[in-house]
């Protein structure tokens, strides 16, 4: 074990437009020529999968070099706490077949190997920095790409399991935090436009999770008949800002017409997260959901952004079991009880 | 005449005649490595890999197309989970995938965005690969030392890095 589980992920950050943004994230899914796809492949092939990937000079070079977790060597709440991260998604934490994750030191990196494709690489990074993290997954594309052939046609471009992926095989996505569409009941609407602009929207665990802390993930559906670049700027340029723009409007609508109403939402979450005995996980988001709103808002100032960041995650089951030495069941009564306890002692601490 | 198995040199029982671009292929297979191939089917009914290639359909066009000739996908098993068997289904359903794709993705029919350095160059290449890497596979499970050195030859004689391999 490397270690990765005592690390402070980057989670915690903020960054550009982080009212809204929390993060941002690029995944490239490939293929490797001449290989049946994971679904249909064999064991045999899929171990075959992890040790071409794993001969790349990626996992031995220098400090930056990726440490590989294979999963079947690693526990119910270590595969939890890596969803948690967003390094790897339900569905491979939950497979029963050879699969193995590759993280960067800084964690912003994850490339899974035999997830739907036999490579899902992504770059992850806080706030709105979606040309950043393209440009660290096109490195280490091109590092792959140096030593495997992967599936590739003139026509369809590269080759995916889902054909609804092929071409780029390209997804940018944000965390947005939507609680002013939420409150103002637009939230309908904004998923209307999204289907119209060809975007999904999902939970803040992607694809078949429910949202939770008005948190939505939303990415692009397009990847064939645009280049990378193409698909980039539209996503980046016109579809973020005007998200943010409808949010930020809702917001304002909201402190306009109803400020006492807002405020006296914010104290009471503040008050509540700092003084329960017994908190459940849903509560919880909802609670820091409702500060992060008030905090963006400068309704209150205490505990602050980068906590409310850190507390989002360290409340969750994985992350809550590895701290506190709990079970993983958000119905049993310690968890709820300890983490009560580690978001009051973290919020009294920053005040 | 008695056939051997091509893949182990037991007595064949399965045997199928391909006709393709006017060449003759013949395969013989033993009962064992039959059904490794696909070629099970209960008594009584024709062997699903033969019957998808039988040519007595009202559009053999269509039959033919119905499953995928490098891992067996079928177009139904397709339509039931939306995920493909391999890179070759692409070439397979080609037909059906045309609509759906294009309508997925805006209109869009064609790649724009990056190609890679170094790839397999066309489809067909890399499925011819795929098919020889599966035989010599077998080749060697089987202990055919000899078969799996012409095979590993005629693999090398493909141009490009075989899969994985450092250049």
């Amino acid at each position: 074990m490397s270690g990765w589980e005592h690390g402070t992920s980057w989670l915690g950050e903020s960054g550009s437009d982080c009212d809204v943004v929390l993060s941002s994230r690029v995944r490239l899914a490939r293929n490797l020529a001449g290989v049946p796809f994971v679904g249909k492949a064999s064991d045999p092939d899929r171990n075959e999968v992890v040790g071409i990937v794993r001969r790349s000079h990626l996992f031995t070079e220098g400090n930056d070099g990726l440490t590989w977790l294979e999963m079947e060597g690693l526990s119910d709440r270590e595969r939890m706490m890596l969803v948690e991260r967003h390094l790897i998604s339900h569905q491979f934490a939950d497979a029963t077949f050879p699969r193995g994750v590759a993280l960067s030191p800084d964690e912003r990196l994850s490339v899974m190997i035999n997830e739907e494709d036999h490579l899902r690489m992504q770059s992850l990074a806080p706030g709105l920095a979606l040309r950043d993290a393209f440009e660290r997954v096109s490195d280490i594309r091109d590092e792959f790409e140096s030593t495997i052939d992967f599936a590739f046609s003139a026509r369809w471009g590269f080759l995916t399991a889902c054909p609804t992926n092929v071409g780029c095989g390209i997804r940018f996505s944000v965390m947005l935090h939507l609680p002013g569409l939420k409150m103002t009941e637009e939230l309908g609407r904004v998923r209307q436009a999204a289907k119209d602009l060809h975007l999904a929207v999902r939970g803040c665990h992607g694809e078949g999770s429910e949202s939770s802390g008005d948190l939505f993930q939303i990415s692009n559906q397009i990847t064939l008949g645009n280049s990378e670049e193409e698909l980039l700027d539209k996503f980046r340029d016109d579809v973020v800002p005007l998200l943010m723009k409808y949010e930020r409007a809702s917001r304002r609508l909201i402190l306009d017409k109803r400020r006492t109403m807002l405020e006296d939402k914010v104290h009471r979450a503040l008050a509540t997260l700092g003084s329960a005995r017994i908190l459940g996980l849903n509560e919880g988001t909802r609670l820091l959901s409702m500060l992060r709103l008030g905090t963006c808002l400068e309704l209150v100032e205490k505990p602050g952004l980068p906590t409310i960041h850190r507390l989002l995650l360290q409340l969750q089951p994985g992350h809550l079991s590895a701290a506190m030495g709990v079970g993983l069941e958000d119905s049993d009564e310690d968890a709820r009880i300890v983490r009560a306890e580690l978001v009051r002692r973290t919020i009294e601490q920053a005040g | 005449m008695e056939h051997k198995c091509d893949l182990c040199d037991k007595p064949a029982q399965v045997h199928e005649v391909l006709i393709k671009n006017g060449h003759k292929h013949e395969i013989h297979l033993c009962p064992e490595c039959a059904s490794a191939q696909g070629y099970g089917g209960a008594a009584g009914q024709l062997p699903e890999k033969i019957a998808q290639k039988m040519p007595a359909t009202a559009n053999p066009v269509e039959r033919k197309a119905s499953a995928c000739e490098n891992c067996g996908m079928t177009h139904a098993a397709f339509r039931r989970h939306g995920i493909l068997g391999c890179p070759g289904c692409y070439q397979a359903f080609e037909k059906q995938l045309e609509p759906l794709i294009s309508r997925a993705q805006g209109g869009a029919t064609h790649h724009c965005g990056h190609v890679p350095d170094r790839h397999s160059g066309h489809l067909d290449r890399q499925l011819q690969r795929s098919r020889l890497l599966k035989q010599l596979n077998e080749a060697i499970a089987t202990e055919q030392y000899e078969r799996a050195a012409k095979i590993r030859d005629s693999i090398h004689g493909l141009s490009g890095p075989l899969l994985g391999e450092q250049d």
